[in-house]
């Protein structure tokens, strides 16, 4: 079709070639989500021992809103002191109470966590998306959904190792240190506590340090849960707080969810020692849009790809390859969609796309902005308005950009898309796989062939395909190359907290 | 009439299926028990140790995506081609210092072990792959792929017992490797390149250098096109740890599983095949 047919159509919302265009038609009323049954303190202490304590050097940090810049609470720093009263409760846990208690028996419990997260979800939502910036209808609808899914699935497995392992008697690992990340906060605990507990472990868990007010939500959880003393360990801080982590001499494993860089020092600080670690890092997820794929469709994947939750998300499809023959097609319709995405307020219902994390991730995503420009791509920015305060980003895409671009090999882990073409299914490939990361990547085609070819032919751990960003328990996540190592979600991720 | 003089072998390396010499030149003194000279064995240097690696790399493709069933039968073949010259592997071992016994035995369950991991060809996929019952409309699934280029210490102790034992998981798989033989007792390693050469196994899917561990450590674990290091015996901390820090650098997978009993039960198991597997997961949809 001719650019000159398609503008003809460009207003009329109901022709199937108009441009995407919801503001002139009618304009959303803004959709508040109540926030005042969310219960928020003043300060947050640490969660050790079964017990809320403060911190040994009585040192404390603000948590911010992203959205607002207004500081929410205050929550307390953990040193060695309390890092090693946590690895110790931990420890006393693990040798005494919890491992006598039956499989059968630990899986109430996680039944229990799984029922009472689904109890004061909407809460934990209100919660999750004033401290981390992500929109409601995220938290609401995807994080906090997952997580209860999370210890409902993995409660079932802690009577039923020995299936998960053909052969052997499984076995647990020990005192588990993890330290999370701030774009999923409660769900990444859930990825981390759930598998652990269930094999048997316990744990001292480090939330970041931008995104703890959930995780200690979930600590007043665990003790209404009725937990042993000591099986979950909550210790608040930041890069500080897990290097005592890493390094402490009586964790058994370290599970890490975070950057590439911070995950090779990581591997560094536990080399030559007898620790296990399972590392989940970043990633420059390739999305392969084909000329026979449902272009519609494709773009919303495309969105749901890189703008879900701001771009904040390690598998991220930040690198388009679309095949030449429907590339300005796709570009167009991609560009049209943008206008259309609701930046701004994260607790309205409305909103697409929240605020930045933090004023640091702000820094960082517009620092990659100026590099792309300097690199000679074109950039393309939505046009809509954001708010004065707060750390907000427009939706943005660059075309004209090339393999060796800095934007298109490097984590941005923001609302930031590249755009590349491709002529033929293996020059796709090699280009998806050209760089050193390999944690997910998305294919469009119509063609079910296709995409096990393609599926098979991408160095990643997750192949999407006609779909991206979607999760569910049972389904293992985890990267090839310097994405990570060890699998987290369904039976294969078990195999990170037991030794066999 | 003058008596007839032996033919002597030239052990050399096995790279991309042909038989070089080091590139710098070097060699080492292999004795026998008796301390009389057997051979000279090369001294594998760093550029061996890349060039190896860049055949590696490039039969990664072609042994990958060869069907369960004919890897499996390409590993039965080692296996029938090492039967038929076992004599030889027997006469080899005896030389380096075992009985005749010990080196009949260590020959057949290095055979047998051939033998075990054919059959896991065509049957890891289906105990330690899965099918995810996910809430959304997708045929989810997981299958194992393999890691790609695998550094290989073989064990000291062994030398042929053991290098078949850490090399066969790992080609069952998918996977091509470099294997450092044992330093010690190299030859039976280099008898067993020859075995392979004849058993259809495509050059470069397995390459066997020779040399030493020390020199070469720093370069096994730190070679940026290397996805996996895998070794069985305990080193020094310092070299486990410097291991550990250069595998750091492109997040290789280090796999260390200590077997000092070749003949035991953890010499063999599916799980030293899956090491070096990678689990990948499909989101395929579902719908008209």
């Amino acid at each position: 079709m001719s650019e000159a047919t398609e503008t003809k159509d460009i207003y009329k919302p109901t022709s199937p070639n108009s441009k995407l265009d919801f503001a002139s038609v009618w304009e959303y009323a803004s959709a508040p989500q109540d926030a005042s049954f969310a219960e928020v303190k003043d300060r947050y202490e640490l969660f050790i021992n079964g017990e809320f304590i403060e911190p040994s050097k009585g040192r404390y940090f603000k948590s911010l809103n992203p959205a607002t810049e207004e500081e929410i609470a205050d929550i307390a720093e953990a040193t060695q002191e309390d890092v090693d009263n946590a690895v110790k409760a931990a420890r006393k846990a693990f040798e005494g109470e919890w491992s006598s208690i039956s499989g059968k028996e630990r899986a109430k419990y996680l039944y229990r966590i799984a029922r009472m997260i689904q109890e004061r979800s909407r809460e934990l939502a209100v919660l999750e998306t004033m401290d981390g910036g992500k929109p409601i209808r995220e938290s609401r609808d995807v994080d906090i959904p997952l997580v209860a899914a999370h210890f409902f699935y993995y409660a079932g497995w802690a009577d039923k190792l020995e299936y998960a392992f053909p052969g052997r008697t499984p076995e647990p690992i020990g005192v588990c240190g993890q330290i999370i990340p701030w774009n999923f906060p409660l769900l990444m605990l859930a990825w981390k506590i759930a598998p652990a507990l269930a094999c048997g472990n316990t744990v001292v868990l480090k939330p970041a340090e931008t995104t703890s007010l959930t995780a200690m939500k979930f600590a007043e959880i665990v003790r209404d849960a009725g937990l042993p003393a000591g099986v979950i360990n909550i210790v608040t801080g930041a890069g500080q707080t897990g290097a005592e982590i890493v390094n402490h001499k009586d964790i058994d494993k370290i599970a890490f969810t975070g950057s590439t860089n911070v995950g090779k020092i990581i591997r560094k600080a536990v080399a030559g020692t007898d620790k296990r670690y399972t590392l989940e890092l970043g990633g420059k997820g390739a999305l392969v849009i084909f000329d026979d794929a449902p272009i519609d469709q494709a773009v919303e994947g495309i969105i749901n790809a890189i703008y879900f939750n701001q771009g904040h998300v390690c598998c991220a499809g930040s690198r388009l390859m679309v095949q030449e023959g429907v590339a300005d097609k796709v570009i167009r319709k991609l560009k049209d969609r943008l206008e259309t995405l609701i930046v701004g307020d994260p607790l309205d219902k409305n909103t697409d796309v929240g605020a930045i994390n933090s004023q640091q991730q702000y820094e960082t995503v517009n620092k990659y902005l100026e590099v792309g420009v300097e690199e000679g791509a074109d950039i393309y920015q939505s046009k809509c308005s954001i708010p004065e305060q707060g750390f907000f980003i427009r939706p943005t895409l660059f075309t004209n950009v090339a393999q060796s671009n800095r934007i298109v090999q490097e984590e941005i882990f923001g609302p930031v898309l590249t755009v590349q073409t491709f002529r033929t299914a293996d020059e796709a490939i090699q280009k998806a796989n050209n760089t050193p990361y390999g944690l997910a990547s998305g294919v469009w085609t119509d063609k079910g062939s296709k995409i096990f070819k393609m599926g098979s032919s991408m160095r990643s751990g997750v192949v999407w395909a006609n779909t991206y960003n979607k999760f569910d328990p049972t389904s293992p996540f985890g990267g090839y190359k310097e994405s990570g190592v060890g699998r987290e979600g369904g039976m294969h991720g078990l195999a990170a907290y037991t030794k066999i | 009439m003058s008596e007839r003089i032996d033919v002597l072998k030239t052990y050399k390396t096995y790279v991309g299926g042909k038989f070089p010499r080091s590139e710098s030149g070097r060699t080492y003194k292999v004795y026998d028990a008796d301390k009389n000279l057997l051979a000279n064995a090369c001294q594998c240097s760093r550029k061996d140790f890349r060039a190896a690696v860049r055949v590696a790399r490039s039969a990664v493709k072609g042994w990958s995506s060869r069907s369960a069933y004919n890897r499996g039968q390409i590993l039965y073949r080692i296996a029938e081609m090492m039967e038929d010259r076992r004599e030889q592997f027997v006469r080899e071992l005896s030389r380096a210092g075992s009985t005749t016994q010990q080196a009949e035995a260590e020959v057949n369950a290095a055979i047998d072990r051939l033998i075990y991991y054919t059959g896991w060809t065509d049957k890891y996929q289906q105990v330690f792959g899965s099918v995810n019952p996910v809430a959304s409309s997708h045929f989810n699934f997981s299958l194992l792929e393999p890691t790609g280029v695998v550094s290989i210490f073989a064990p000291e102790e062994s030398p042929l017992l053991g290098l078949v034992s850490v090399i066969s998981p790992v080609i069952a798989g998918g996977n091509t490797c470099v294997v450092l033989a044992s330093g010690n007792q190299p030859l039976p390693a280099i008898t067993f390149a020859e075995v392979l050469n004849s058993s259809d196994v495509p050059g470069g899917v397995v390459n066997i250098l020779t040399g030493y561990r020390e020199e070469l450590a720093e370069h096994f674990s730190s070679h940026m096109d290397v996805n996996a290091l895998f070794y069985t015996d305990t080193l020094t901390k310092e070299t486990e740890k410097l291991i550990d820090e250069h595998a750091a650098r492109n997040i290789k997978r280090v796999i260390k599983r200590p077997i000092d009993d070749w003949y035991s039960e953890e010499a063999q198991h599916p799980y030293l095949l899956t090491d070096f597997q990678e689990t990948k997961t499909t989101w395929h949809p579902v719908g008209y």
